[in-house]
């Protein structure tokens, strides 16, 4: 039960606690852009939930048996000394950018409803900071086994869908109201984002 | 024709490059570019400063690269061959910085990798350095980064100043003997939240100024 346990904390601590959004500002560029409905924020973060489920068990593999220091050991004694680790950064991106590229074909073959729905977000996220934000947490956090670093990532996606469908849903209630001239659009949901923000700190400590 | 073409190295439009993206043209307030990596390193002003100048250097060379390399670039694998040529010049910042800054390295953690997605940089290779010369593109890039940076030391300046009550580490206010009158340091400034709060006001005093800039929604 204890690895139950563990697994159930990390899950919540990443969609609550440590929001991708809310604690770190990752991926503020298409939070910001794509939140003017509440349909197309759900697709891209559906798509960004997605991706994550997959780049981050990936990264957490490539790190472990091949970037870590000593990592290359099961190659040989030789090897225990190469240490790889500087090569993260290119080889995270290009991990995300293949599986993005992948997880697109999937979808389209297996559900091009779905497909369409997400549409132009899908090649998008390869740029999009949370899913490199959630691979380099993933290898600051050490985390130990392949199952948690997975629901680290399905726990920062759902976080991340949170946030934009909330925010979403907020801004568009907000063409009602009668907001100052120059806080219009982008000031606005700044401060928006600051108070849900400030909402979100309480759950802050909490953990199972 | 030679003629057009020797244009002064800081001709009016070159200089505007540089300016534009200060004030008008700002790359966090008005194109709503890298506010990822912005908000999270502004609680002191080191690390903000530290964040700021990494990202003038990677924005301002990899502009140049891509902009020299920009007529042998397949249009299909533009953002790969952007990509790398980016990750390739944060993994010396990052080196750099472990070698010779380690503790701000520290403070910084994963934003420095993050500059890579930061999207300043691939939405300034996209809209400038992919259709002009190197030396433009340079120029471009420096203003972009700067305009970047003075909304960091903005922020982190407040929230340094009225969080921790110092100012690049120095106690201004312990010096000028306002804790004995009962002054605070407002906790609240150090939490994420108000780095969200603050650009947002930033937004606002800029574009009461600015009447042009105002949103039509």
């Amino acid at each position: 039960m204890d690895i139950m346990e563990n697994l159930l904390n990390i899950f919540v601590k990443s969609i609550f606690v440590e929001n991708m959004v809310f604690a770190f500002f990752l991926g503020m560029c298409s939070y910001l852009a794509v939140s003017k409905t509440v349909k197309t924020s759900i697709g891209l973060g559906i798509a960004v939930v997605f991706v994550l489920i997959i780049t981050v068990p990936v990264n957490f593999l490539i790190e472990k048996f091949i970037l870590k220091k000593g990592a290359l050991v099961w190659l040989g004694e030789g090897f225990a000394d190469v240490d790889l680790s500087f090569l993260t950064f290119i080889v995270f991106i290009a991990v995300i950018a293949a599986m993005v590229q992948l997880v697109e074909m999937i979808v389209e073959k297996f559900s091009p409803a779905l497909y369409n729905s997400l549409g132009i977000f899908l090649p998008l996220i390869a740029v999009n900071c949370a899913i490199l934000g959630a691979s380099l947490f993933m290898q600051e956090r050490e985390y130990a086994n392949i199952a948690e670093a997975t629901v680290f990532g399905i726990g920062s996606g759902i976080g991340w869908l949170l946030a934009i469908v909330g925010i979403a849903a907020i801004r568009e209630k907000l063409r009602y109201s009668n907001v100052p001239d120059p806080l219009k659009g982008l000031g606005i949901t700044f401060i928006l984002t600051g108070l849900m923000a400030i909402a979100f700190m309480g759950f802050m400590g909490i953990t199972i | 024709m030679s003629k057009q073409e020797k244009e002064p190295i800081f001709s009016a439009k070159n200089l505007n490059l540089l300016t534009a993206p200060l004030n008008r043209n700002n790359p966090i307030t008005i194109q709503v570019l890298g506010i990822c990596s912005a908000l999270a390193v502004t609680v002191k002003l080191k690390p903000a400063l530290v964040m700021a100048l990494s990202v003038t250097i990677v924005i301002a060379i990899s502009n140049v690269v891509i902009a020299a390399l920009r007529q042998y670039i397949p249009d299909r694998i533009r953002i790969i061959v952007q990509l790398v040529v980016i990750a390739t010049l944060v993994i010396l910042v990052d080196q750099i910085l472990k070698a010779y800054a380690f503790d701000v390295s520290k403070q910084l953690s994963v934003f420095v990798g993050l500059i890579i997605t930061n999207c300043i940089i691939m939405g300034r290779l996209e809209a400038f350095a992919m259709a002009n010369k190197p030396w433009p593109a340079f120029l471009d890039g420096l203003g972009n980064g700067a305009g970047y940076g003075i909304i960091l030391i903005i922020v982190s300046f407040f929230r340094e100043l009225l969080g921790s009550g110092t100012i690049y580490g120095y106690p201004v206010i312990e010096k000028t003997g306002l804790y004995s009158v009962g002054y605070e340091n407002n906790g609240m400034m150090i939490l994420p939240p108000m780095a969200l709060i603050v650009v947002g006001l930033i937004i606002w005093v800029q574009r009461s100024r600015d009447k042009s800039l105002i949103e039509n929604k």
